[in-house]
């Protein structure tokens, strides 16, 4: 008795279930599709805004950037991709200060992995989420971002 | 509505006017056999194409769309690739039958194609046990498949060919007796008479509930004849390689193909025929200026557009659900569509001696 009962609910609870799956394919069917068109949709293609493409540094509109030489990403980088030129300088006050001369960026030995970004005291540098990147020789990746 | 019988008239009588009586009927089946391989091929050129985009929405992806507007192009040069391409003589295999088993599969296919009523007077193949000879010549295909696995002589084949043999065996069952329950109802057997008496209503509403029930265990053994997923552990690429057909090569792997997207167009078919009224319109009776409308529509065009549904509804289950295993198909098949196949059959016999159909 016990068998027959489970040979029929078992029946219609499959059968329901091949429903339910039909109706999660069917909703699926008219979604919108996910698929890239790359280089067509160049202009409306946006990466989400934590893609880490390069490393940037914002300037203001006098050409100013945030940046005070500290080279606590310097010392973060376990590439050795960012490379600081400084300088000393003495201000009107009398007082010593450092000041950035340079601010040399590798994109081509870049591992992305943000402990620049998120060491930097003063929000000077940003990951931008650009990525086309490629170029015909590796120098051309070595930039000076200020 | 536009009577095709009238193209076919015209062209009998041309050529009789300046050929000799069994000239022209020679001449008429060279003819219809050309018009057949050549419908056969664009179907499934449009069949494959279909399924690639069907598929490719089931994923969310928007599938073939480099070759020609929208992807149109990729089967036909997908086809063109196929017919280049080398055949390779395999040693150790059977060559006559290995040879042979292609042929099979596709003759089998395209006889039961060719029974199909596509249109008003479009229908090469009508006699008064119609369905019983579809149902016979589509089963020769299981030969041809049992042959190919036997003559390539590698495991993979046989295994699949046997598995293929099992469940085409098992499932014909399931087909046979669906098409029996409304076979019942009509009671006839001819095509073009099924489709005539559906002028009424469809009998998937005339016959309400056990005519629904058929049509839907027909869709299911349909499936499962035409070896598509769920259903295809025959192929099981991920255990088999390709099943049946690993050892074939280039037109003759092509066959097969082409053979298995057109198995599941006569599957629609049939039951488009038999189901959803054939070429015929949809008449709802009392609904005279409606009915007159749908009149409007050519046949061929409710014929094609009745088999897009069920192809539609075939493919949804093959991107739906998961593969079977073996001993699950033959439960499935055995435990529950044959039991309820034959209640549904007997269901049908009393709702036809107490005419509780419309």
């Amino acid at each position: 008795m016990r068998s027959t009962k489970t040979y029929f609910s078992t029946f219609f609870s499959g059968l329901l279930s091949l429903l339910k799956g039909m109706r999660v394919t069917i909703r699926e069917f008219f979604t919108k599709k996910t698929t890239e068109q790359y280089p067509e949709n160049r202009a409306t293609l946006k990466m989400f805004d934590r893609f880490r493409g390069e490393l940037v540094m914002p300037h203001d509109e006098n050409g100013n950037n945030k940046c005070i030489a500290c080279g606590l990403c310097q010392a973060n980088c376990p590439n050795g991709t960012i490379r600081i030129t400084t300088d000393t300088i003495t201000t009107e006050d009398g007082k010593k200060k450092k000041v950035l001369v340079k601010y040399e960026y590798d994109l081509g030995s870049c591992i992305f992995c943000q402990l620049c970004v998120k060491n930097c005291p003063r929000n000077a540098i940003e990951f931008r989420p650009t990525f086309e990147h490629a170029v015909f020789t590796r120098s051309k990746l070595i930039k000076q971002l200020n | 509505m536009f009577d095709f019988g009238v193209v076919t008239q015209w062209i009998d009588e041309l050529l009789r006017s300046f050929l000799p009586g069994t000239a022209a009927t020679l001449v008429e089946l060279v003819l219809i056999g050309l018009c057949l391989l050549v419908g056969y091929a664009v179907i499934a050129l449009i069949l494959i194409y279909a399924e690639r985009k069907v598929c490719a929405f089931f994923q969310c992806r928007i599938g073939p769309n480099r070759v020609g507007p929208y992807g149109t192009i990729q089967s036909i040069a997908d086809m063109l690739k196929m017919l280049t391409k080398e055949i390779i003589e395999i040693n150790h295999v059977d060559r006559f039958l290995f040879n042979l088993a292609p042929f099979m599969v596709i003759i089998a296919s395209v006889l039961a194609f060719g029974c199909l009523p596509f249109a008003k007077g479009l229908h090469v193949i009508d006699f008064n046990v119609g369905i019983f000879f579809l149902i016979a010549v589509s089963s020769i295909g299981i030969v041809g498949i049992l042959l190919a696995g036997w003559a390539s002589n590698n495991k993979y084949s046989l295994i699949g060919a046997m598995r293929s043999g099992a469940q085409m065996i098992s499932y014909e069952l399931s087909i046979g007796l669906s098409i029996l329950t409304l076979v019942v109802f009509s009671g006839t057997m001819q095509l073009s008479e099924i489709v005539e008496q559906q002028a009424a209503g469809w009998f998937i509403f005339r016959g309400h509930i056990p005519a629904f029930i058929a049509f839907v265990i027909y869709v299911i053994a349909g499936t499962a004849e035409t070896n598509r997923g769920p259903f295809d552990l025959p192929e099981a690429d991920s255990e088999l390689t390709a099943g049946y057909h690993t050892e074939y090569s280039g037109m003759h792997f092509g066959f097969f193909y082409l053979a298995e997207y057109l198995n599941m167009f006569v599957v629609a078919g049939v039951a488009t025929t038999l189901f959803l009224g054939g070429w015929m319109p949809l008449h709802i009776p009392g609904w005279e200026g409606f009915n007159q409308v749908m009149d409007y529509i050519p046949s061929l065009i409710w014929f094609a557009g009745k088999c897009a549904v069920v192809i539609f509804i075939i493919m949804w289950f093959k991107w739906t659900f998961p593969r079977l295993r073996i001993d699950q198909l033959l439960h499935l098949e055995w435990k529950y569509l044959l039991p309820i196949n034959l209640c549904n059959l007997l269901l049908m016999v009393i709702v036809v001696v107490f005419k509780l159909h419309f």
